[in-house]
């Protein structure tokens, strides 16, 4: 329930992330005699406030790396909306952290260190949670281990 | 010369956008998990924990020098070097930060996210 809390608060927030950069791409100067500068600012407020929520649960080495999923959103918005040439590299970039970001939301392990609820408790967990998919890990490769959990 | 100062800007907006969200995550660690003390205690007690929290405002004074070394950064640089070299290094020096000073477990799995998202902005952003 947490994490399908998390999860929305952080696509909520990548969004308004995209549509800030969105507005920039038409100049800043023009943003800034724009009243669209009132909603993008707003925007922002409720970016951060998403993010800190986000921070409140899970590890900054978790969360930064999905608020990195923007940067995508920002360009398939780019593609879609605006009709933007989306280049090769950039669709390599895409792959890049669109695989970064599944390469650490893969494990349960990190979930559940999201849903402790305070530091004490988030630190034991990591511990412990860390530990076990290298274990896990290490099995996969043959390496001769006894320790399954 | 001018290559010297946009590096040390790139350098001075990864330093401290680093420093702010270390501050601000460990300010939100202070301050516990949001969802259950809203439920607990209501948004505005939440919100005001959070703003007198000092590490949030140490956090957010960091993030704001480093919003104006961006902006330093791009008076003498490219934005096509600027954005990529200051987002990907930020994503990378938030990883070893936050082994260091949040004492975070960043294992195998999250070096190698770090260092993929790094790469992927630094493409995405040039």
């Amino acid at each position: 329930m947490f994490a399908a809390a998390g999860d929305s608060m952080l696509s909520h927030g990548m969004k308004q992330t995209g549509s800030i950069s969105v507005d920039h791409l038409q100049g800043v100067i023009l943003a800034i005699l724009n009243p669209w500068v009132a909603i993008g600012i707003l925007l922002l407020l409720g970016f951060f406030a998403t993010y800190m929520t986000a921070l409140s649960w899970a590890d900054l080495t978790y969360v930064l790396p999905a608020t990195s999923l923007g940067y995508v959103l920002l360009a398939l918005v780019a593609k879609f909306v605006l009709h933007e040439q989306v280049s090769p590299m950039r669709w390599l970039g895409i792959a890049l952290i669109t695989g970064g970001v599944g390469f650490i939301a893969g494990g349960p392990e990190l979930t559940k260190q999201g849903h402790a609820s305070d530091a004490g408790e988030t630190a034991a967990a990591m511990t412990t949670a860390a530990k076990a998919p290298l274990r896990a890990k290490d099995a996969r490769n043959g390496a001769p281990s006894g320790v399954e959990p | 010369m001018k290559s010297v100062y946009t590096w040390s800007a790139i350098l001075a907006i990864v330093f401290a956008s680093v420093v702010g969200d270390v501050l601000l995550a460990r300010a939100m660690k202070q301050v516990g998990d949001v969802g259950a003390l809203r439920r607990r205690v209501g948004v505005i007690a939440v919100i005001g924990r959070t703003l007198g929290n000092p590490n949030f405002l140490f956090g957010v004074t960091a993030m704001a020098v480093a919003f104006f070394s961006l902006l330093f950064a791009l008076s003498w640089g490219d934005v096509s070097l600027v954005a990529p070299a200051a987002a990907s290094l930020t994503f990378i020096g938030n990883a070893v930060a936050a082994k260091f000073f949040l004492h975070e477990r960043v294992d195998r799995r999250r070096w190698i996210a770090a260092s993929l998202v790094a790469a992927g902005v630094a493409l995405l952003a040039g």
